[in-house]
Formats: structure tokens, C-alpha cells, sequence
């Protein structure tokens, strides 16, 4: 009798100590699974701030050198002043920071320690400050990218020399300046202004945030429209017959297709034979448009679904024809779902990178693209390219990208639920 | 200039709606008679006229430009009779590049200057003539629609039949663009397999497009180039890419799924799910990223202290992390069809006094089970037609291996790597690419279409 009752609380044991496993289990994986966005965000987010700031050396650059009198500066315009020869003036001038080193080749590495874009800064400067320029007068300069990592952190010194770029010397220069105080950090505008560069500390994101902007701007001019006209007719007007069905099936199998076969579209037809520019954000968007549809089309159809038949009947009952039941009375209320979809969609195509790739929006390119029609880059293939690059410095500026990027996506989603929590009517 | 025209257009569509809609509330009150609609629908009447067949024309007249350009201005060069066709159109892209000013060869000038001039002079008038005609149409149009507007015209009607029709015509974009994407990719497809037979490309073991090159450059036969298109090492490194990350993301889904829809208090569970769904929404460029840079040298790290020689492209890495991107599809889609198994089978279980576990597991996954295949199928899917992940974390030369810890390639990979950059046409690799295409068209295709009827077949069950 006993060994039955001990045999039944064994079992029971067993089976709720299996549910306690079990339920560790699921615990588990979704712990798991909210780990990963944490790894995530703090591995992007950690390696990624530091691009926001960058590292300058501050120089005096003695104008008296390049004039007899700094007032001329004045008079001069600014197409003089690009005509001045201030190669080795600036070079003189960052010299002038070690006086005692005579050797070239050590010169040769304290140039180094610059952008190579120097001169242009100084002449920059002089440009915007020409009325008044004194005899000296003390300049930030940006720092190569070495420097600037090495300045960061990023970059272990500890290595042997001939396995590191920054040499010895160069890191004696750069103790130097450090204990005289020359060296300091400034906000990184150029990074959010500049295009791309082939120098690490040139490369800005401007370029591809102009893109994606130009991008998604054309997606919403095409799938806007386009989208909710077509979630109209197939919700209110189509007849139920083959066509439709035919309609709706395809609806539903494009938003399955991966979206390089998107890029493929784009080649084989945009491209090649309609003949529209390569690389641009104007073809991008076309092709991200037509990606985007199903999913505005989908959530506006549901949006339109979910108005009570009440106010369709309600419009017609006082004499309104049905297309005016439905543009006055039906698409309004409609409305801030379909925005809501619209935003998820933008959200999407702003993060899509594939098919950019096939259209050709991989170029290198240097200047901040201007109209939709000028070949750019975006900031997801941004990041796709500046992973490539095996400088140290474009590690830091693609997880700034990624970043930006991923803000901008949250700001997306976040004016998405705001819309959807301010509008909607539950009925 | 079509930017200038346009909103010249729009212009007078605004302006046309004021004078027909004015028009109309004249004609209301001069003669006592009754229009047939509001008069606004008599303004949007007018504003139609002018604005949607100058539209028209204007798109018709730049889609036909450039033909047009190419041959007068080449015309010179056509009756010599000498050049082929792709010399042609080298040679007016040559004199396009002249006549802005880009300089690059010498040969030819006077015929070339003669033709700069041509282009220079046709450009022009063709600019001219297509502000005049465009503009004069829309202008003809407008007064033309004015004069019509009667007590016998109802404008209502013409109004609403047009937007019915502009509404249908943006729902056919949805089968255009499937056309579209069929056209182009069975059309290049095609061209290709007449030069490489389907069975190489289907069976073949050996992937190496770059050789085409080699086969411009000297002379390789057929059966080389054959045996540079063997699709299979793509098809096991996708499939094994696939596997490893649904090794990942299905037990982490569908627990997941079980935690929240079974366990978890509401609060959690508001605070949780949203969260997962992040896992979604973060651009596929950014786990390629943390792929590459993060968990591959992480896992080669680990393999080599476990004595193990690992890629530094593995397939593992980029499995891995296409595993967690997916693990939203799963969890999500089993949660709903979890929830959805009705209570009553719950409340029998637990009446019979199984525990939690034991219901879970015996009676609502082998309900659930259809829906939660589906979406497997779906998040497979997925996997397969993932690009970004792959192409930054995985390896780009075709390998077959079965070896997680090795570099295998995909599909996607090949076809980004083929495309990416200038390519020419007209090559056997460039189509290759659309072949791989169509592949992944009509697998993801398949799979959906399969998941759609399992997870329909499923919820019809307990409606």
C-alpha cells in the first residue's frame, strides 16, 4: 500500500520537476533572444561613439611667411587665394612645431601625423577669416587617422613596428604634442557633412544620408499614392472575380520574394531596358517602391477592413455615391493605419541594401549628391562598404553609421505607434 | 526641363480647377438652368483634361527622345555604312561626352564636330518643341473642356470613372512588377541555357564563373564553359547556411513562442515580445557587420582553442547570426498560432490534471503543429533569400563541403558578387547570375506558397 503512494509521489516528483525544467527551458531561449539585441546594440554602440569626435593638433602657422602684410589677405578674392602656393608654407608651418629635427625622413613622418588634406584646411581657413588674419595664428588641424586612433585608444601600441602603421617616431611626435597640450578632440561635423573618402578621417556620411534621403523621398512619392490607391480598389470597388484573386495572390507572393530578386528587376528592366542612370536614388527607389508596395497595400487593406459597414451605409443612406461614400467617409478614418503601414514600409526600404547593390548604388562617391539624379550611396550600403575597408578607422565610422541608421529607423517605428496609439478609432 | 514643365502642368491644373469650378457656378446662376454635379466636380473635370493628357505626352515624347537623338545625330556615320552597331553606340556616347566638354579621342574630328553641332542643335529643339506642344495641348485642352461644360455634361460621373480606373491600374502594378521580375529573369535565364545545358547548371559540381574571362581571352571550348556553371556547391552552401541557422532560431523561437503565449504574465509579456521583434526589424547590413567583425573571429577564436581549424568565412558565424535575425519570424508567427488553439483544449488537458509541460507539449504543439511548420517553411524561406548576412560573412569562392566550420557560399552571394560593379552583358556570367535568380524565385516561391496552404488548411480546423 505504502509503495504505491511512495510510487505515485515519485512520479509526480518527476513529472513537476520536468515542468519546472521545462519552464527554465523557455526562460532560457527568451533570455537567449533578448540577450542578442542587448550584444547588439552595446557592440555597435561601443564601437561606434567615438567616430562623433576626432582628434585635432593645434598648429601656428605664421601668415607673415606667405605675405609681406596680413591685411592683403583681405583684398584678395577667394579664387586668389586658391591660386596661392601653400604646399610647402604649411608644410614650413608644421615643422614649426619640432624646430630641432633636420633629418627628411623624419619630417617626412611628422607630416604624417596630418591629414593629407592639410593645406586645404589652412587654406579653408584663410578663406573664411581673410579680413583678419594676424601674423600668427593658431590653426586645429585634423589628425591623420592613426593618430586619431591611436589618440581613441583604438589602436594597441604595444605591437612590434613593422606590424603597425603609426612607426616610433611618430609616436614620440605624438607623446610630445600630447604633454604640451597641442592635442585635443572637437565634435566630428565633417563625419555628418562630407561624402566619401579614401581616407579614413575625410569619410563622411553626408553623401549617403543625402542618398537615402533622395531614396526614400522617391519611394514615398511612388508608393504612397500608388499603394493606398490600390488597397482602395481592391478593399472597396473589385469585383470578386478571377482578376482580383489573380491581384491578391500576387500581392501576397511579392512581399515574400527576397529582395535581391528586386535588384535583379531593377537591372534587367531599369536599367537595361528602360535606360534609366545607373547608381542613382532615383532608380533605388523605384525598385525599393515596388518592394515596399505589398506591405502598404496589405496594411492599408486591413486598416480600410476594420471601418464599421455602418458609416459606408450611413454615406450612401443620405444620397452619397459610393465612390464619395468612400473617399469622404471611409478613407479618412482609414487614413492614419495606412500612414502607419506607409512608415513601416519607408522604415524597411531605408534599411535594404541588396538590391541597391545590383543597381549599381555602390559607387565610391565623393560629392554630396544634389538632385535624385546624381549617383550616391546610401547608408546601409554605406556600411556595406566601409566594412570592406581594412583601415582601422572605417571600423568606428560604420558602427557610427549603423548608429545613425538604426536611430533613424527607431524614429520611424516610434512616429508609426504614436500615429497609430493619436488616431485610432476602436469602434 | 521636366522638372520645370511639370510643375508648369500642375500650374495649370490648379488654375483649370478655379475657372471650371467658377465657370460652372457662373453658368448655375446666369441661366437658372441645373448642372447634373457640384460644380467643384466640374473644376476637377477641367483640371483632368489639362493635366492627364499632357502627362502622357510628355512621358511618350522622353521615352522616344533618345531614339530619336541617336539616329540623326548618327546619321552621318550610318551612310558610311562601316560602323557596327555597338561601335555606333560607342561613338554616340563618344560625341555625348564631346559635347560636354570631356575630350578623349582626336580621330574623326570633323565628322565628330558635325555631329556635336547636330546633337547641340536637336537637343534644343527638341527641348523647345516639346514645351510648346505639351503646354499648347494642355492649353487647347482646358479651353475645349470649359466650352463643354453644359447642363447636359455630368462631370460627376466622368470624374469618378477615371479615379476608378486610375485605382485599378495601380492595383495591376502588383502583377506588372511580378511580370516584370519573371520577364527579366527568365529572359537572361534563357539566353543562358543556351549556352550552358540546364543539367550542367543544375548538376554540375564545379563553380567558377571568373574562367569565362579566360575563355574571352583565348579560346576555351564548350564543355570548359560548361563545366564553369555547376550550381550545386551553391545550393549545399545555402543549404547548409539555412540549417545552421534554423538550428538556431527554431528551438530559440518556438520556445520563445511557448514562454509567451503559455507563461508569461501580461506585463512581461509587453515589455518581451517588442523587444524580439527589434531582433526584425534592424537592417540585414548590420548582422552582416556584426558577423563579420564580431562573431566569426569569435568562433574561429573558440575552434582554434578547441584545436580546430575554422575559416575565418565560416559558415557557422554567418548561420549563427542569420539564426538570431530570424528568430522574430518564428516566435511571433507560433505565438499567434498558439494562442489561437482553443481554450477548451487547454481546460481539458489541465482537467485531466496534466501539468503545464505535459499540455504544452501533448496537446497544444500537436494541434498548433501545422501552423508552427508553417512557420518554419516561412522563416526557411527567409533564410534562403537572406543576402547581406551571407555576402559579408561568408565566403565568396564555391566550395562543396558540409563542414559548418568552413567557408561555403550562397546563391545570394554568387549573385551579388557576379552583378556588384560594371558587367558587361551578353556574357555567359552576367546571365548566370539571373539564372541563380530565378532559382531562388521559384524556391522561396514554393515554400511560401506551401506554408500559406499548411498555416490556411490549420486555422480553418478550429473556425
Amino acid at each position: 500500500m505504502t509503495d504505491r503512494i511512495e510510487q505515485r509521489i515519485n512520479s509526480l516528483n518527476k513529472r513537476l520537476n520536468s515542468e519546472k525544467r521545462f519552464r527554465i527551458y523557455c526562460i532560457g531561449a527568451m533570455s537567449f533572444a533578448l540577450a542578442w539585441v542587448l550584444i547588439l546594440f552595446l557592440n555597435i554602440f561601443s564601437s561606434g561613439y567615438s567616430a562623433f569626435y576626432r582628434t585635432v593638433i593645434q598648429v601656428d602657422v605664421p601668415f607673415l611667411n606667405l605675405i609681406e602684410d596680413t591685411t592683403q589677405f583681405s583684398e584678395m578674392s577667394s579664387e586668389d587665394i586658391n591660386n596661392l602656393s601653400m604646399y610647402s608654407f604649411s608644410k614650413k608651418a608644421i615643422y614649426g612645431l619640432f624646430p630641432d629635427i633636420e633629418e627628411k625622413k623624419d619630417k617626412k613622418m611628422l607630416i604624417r601625423l596630418f591629414s593629407i588634406e592639410f593645406e586645404q584646411e589652412i587654406r579653408e581657413f584663410l578663406k573664411s577669416n581673410k579680413s583678419n588674419i594676424n601674423e600668427t595664428e593658431t590653426i586645429y588641424l585634423t589628425a591623420s587617422d592613426d593618430v586619431d586612433q591611436v589618440n581613441k585608444g583604438n589602436y594597441p601600441r604595444g605591437l612590434d613596428e613593422d606590424k603597425r602603421r603609426i612607426k616610433d617616431i611618430q609616436l614620440l611626435f605624438f607623446d610630445d604634442l600630447v604633454d604640451r597640450g597641442l592635442v585635443s578632440y572637437e565634435f566630428n561635423l565633417p563625419f555628418l557633412m562630407r561624402g566619401d573618402s579614401r581616407e579614413p578621417e575625410l569619410a563622411g556620411v553626408g553623401g549617403s544620408i543625402v542618398g537615402s534621403l533622395f531614396t526614400i523621398l522617391v519611394v514615398l512619392i511612388l508608393s504612397f499614392p500608388i499603394g493606398i490607391f490600390a488597397a482602395i480598389y481592391l478593399e472597396e470597388f473589385a469585383p470578386k472575380n478571377r482578376v482580383t484573386d489573380f491581384i491578391e495572390i500576387n500581392i501576397n507572393n511579392l512581399a515574400a520574394v527576397p529582395s535581391i530578386v528586386f535588384g535583379l528587376l531593377g537591372l534587367g528592366i531599369i536599367l537595361n531596358t528602360f535606360g534609366l542612370p545607373r547608381s542613382t536614388p532615383l532608380v533605388g527607389g523605384i525598385v525599393l517602391s515596388l518592394m515596399t508596395l505589398p506591405t502598404i497595400i496589405i496594411a492599408t487593406r486591413a486598416s480600410l477592413r476594420a471601418v464599421p459597414p455602418s458609416i459606408r451605409e450611413g454615406a450612401l443612406a443620405v444620397g452619397a455615391t459610393k465612390m464619395q461614400a468612400v473617399m469622404h467617409h471611409v478613407v479618412p478614418v482609414a487614413m492614419p493605419g495606412a500612414l502607419t503601414g506607409t512608415i513601416i514600409g519607408l522604415a524597411q526600404a531605408l534599411g535594404e541594401t541588396a538590391p541597391l547593390l545590383l543597381i549599381g548604388m555602390v559607387a565610391f562617391v565623393v560629392d554630396v549628391p544634389q538632385t535624385p539624379l546624381d549617383a550616391s550611396a546610401s547608408l546601409p550600403v554605406q556600411v556595406y562598404l566601409w566594412s570592406e575597408s581594412a583601415e582601422r578607422g572605417y571600423v568606428e565610422k560604420t558602427s557610427a553609421t549603423i548608429m545613425m541608421l538604426l536611430g533613424f529607423l527607431i524614429l520611424m517605428n516610434l512616429a508609426a505607434v504614436l500615429i497609430r496609439r493619436k488616431f485610432e478609432t476602436k469602434w | 526641363m521636366g522638372f520645370i514643365l511639370i510643375s508648369l502642368i500642375v500650374l495649370i491644373g490648379i488654375t483649370s480647377y478655379f475657372l471650371g469650378n467658377f465657370r460652372a457656378k457662373n453658368l448655375r446662376t446666369s441661366n437658372q438652368k441645373n448642372l447634373k454635379s457640384l460644380s467643384h466636380y466640374y473644376g476637377y473635370y477641367v483640371a483632368l483634361w489639362a493635366v492627364v493628357p499632357a502627362l502622357l505626352l510628355l512621358l511618350m515624347i522622353t521615352s522616344f527622345k533618345s531614339f530619336f537623338i541617336e539616329q540623326y545625330v548618327l546619321s552621318d556615320f550610318i551612310a558610311l555604312g562601316s560602323y557596327t552597331e555597338t561601335e555606333l553606340s560607342l561613338l554616340f556616347t563618344q560625341i555625348e561626352n564631346t559635347a560636354l566638354g570631356i575630350k578623349l579621342f582626336d580621330e574623326n574630328t570633323i565628322l565628330i564636330d558635325g555631329a556635336v553641332n547636330k546633337l547641340n542643335y536637336i537637343n534644343k529643339t527638341i527641348e523647345n518643341l516639346t514645351y510648346v506642344t505639351v503646354l499648347g495641348l494642355s492649353g487647347l485642352l482646358v479651353l475645349y473642356s470649359l466650352f463643354n461644360i453644359n447642363n447636359k455634361l455630368n462631370s460627376r460621373k466622368i470624374v469618378e470613372k477615371f479615379l476608378l480606373v486610375l485605382y485599378f491600374t495601380c492595383s495591376l502594378v502588383a502583377i506588372m512588377t511580378t511580370v516584370g521580375i519573371i520577364f527579366s529573369l527568365l529572359y537572361e535565364t534563357l539566353r543562358f541555357f543556351s549556352q550552358v545545358p540546364i543539367t550542367d547548371f543544375l548538376f554540375g559540381l564545379n563553380w567558377s564563373p571568373q574562367r569565362v574571362f579566360v575563355r574571352e581571352a583565348g579560346d576555351l571550348d564548350t564543355r570548359d564553359l560548361a563545366n564553369a556553371f555547376g550550381a550545386v556547391p551553391l545550393f549545399a552552401g545555402t543549404f547548409l547556411i539555412a540549417l545552421i541557422a534554423m538550428c538556431v532560431s527554431v528551438p530559440v523561437g518556438l520556445l520563445t513562442a511557448i514562454y509567451m503565449s503559455e507563461y508569461a504574465s501580461p506585463k512581461v509579456r509587453d515589455w518581451a515580445k517588442p523587444i524580439i521583434e527589434i531582433l526584425a526589424g534592424i537592417p540585414t547590413v548590420v548582422y552582416g557587420f556584426f558577423a563579420a567583425l564580431t562573431v566569426a573571429p569569435l568562433v574561429r577564436d573558440i575552434g582554434q582553442g578547441a584545436g580546430l581549424t575554422v575559416s575565418s568565412e565560416s559558415a557557422l558565424a554567418a548561420g549563427f547570426v542569420m539564426g538570431i535575425m530570424i528568430i522574430p519570424f518564428i516566435s511571433s508567427l507560433s505565438d499567434d498560432v498558439i494562442k489561437s488553439v482553443p481554450q477548451s483544449l487547454r481546460e481539458g488537458s489541465y482537467a485531466m490534471g496534466a501539468t503545464k509541460r505535459e499540455t504544452i507539449v501533448k496537446v497544444l504543439l500537436p494541434a498548433a503543429l501545422p501552423g508552427i511548420v508553417g512557420s518554419f517553411l516561412l522563416a526557411v524561406s527567409r533564410a534562403i533569400g537572406e543576402t547581406m548576412i551571407v555576402v559579408m560573412a561568408a565566403g565568396l569562392n564555391a566550395k562543396l563541403t558540409a563542414n559548418p566550420l568552413d567557408a561555403a557560399t550562397t546563391i545570394t552571394t554568387q549573385i551579388v558578387v557576379i552583378l556588384i560593379g560594371d558587367q558587361e552583358f551578353d556574357s555567359p556570367k552576367t546571365q548566370s547570375a539571373f539564372a541563380l535568380g530565378l532559382t531562388l524565385f521559384v524556391v522561396t516561391l514554393a515554400l511560401n506558397f506551401i506554408a500559406l496552404q499548411v498555416v490556411k488548411k490549420y486555422t480553418e480546423r478550429y473556425d
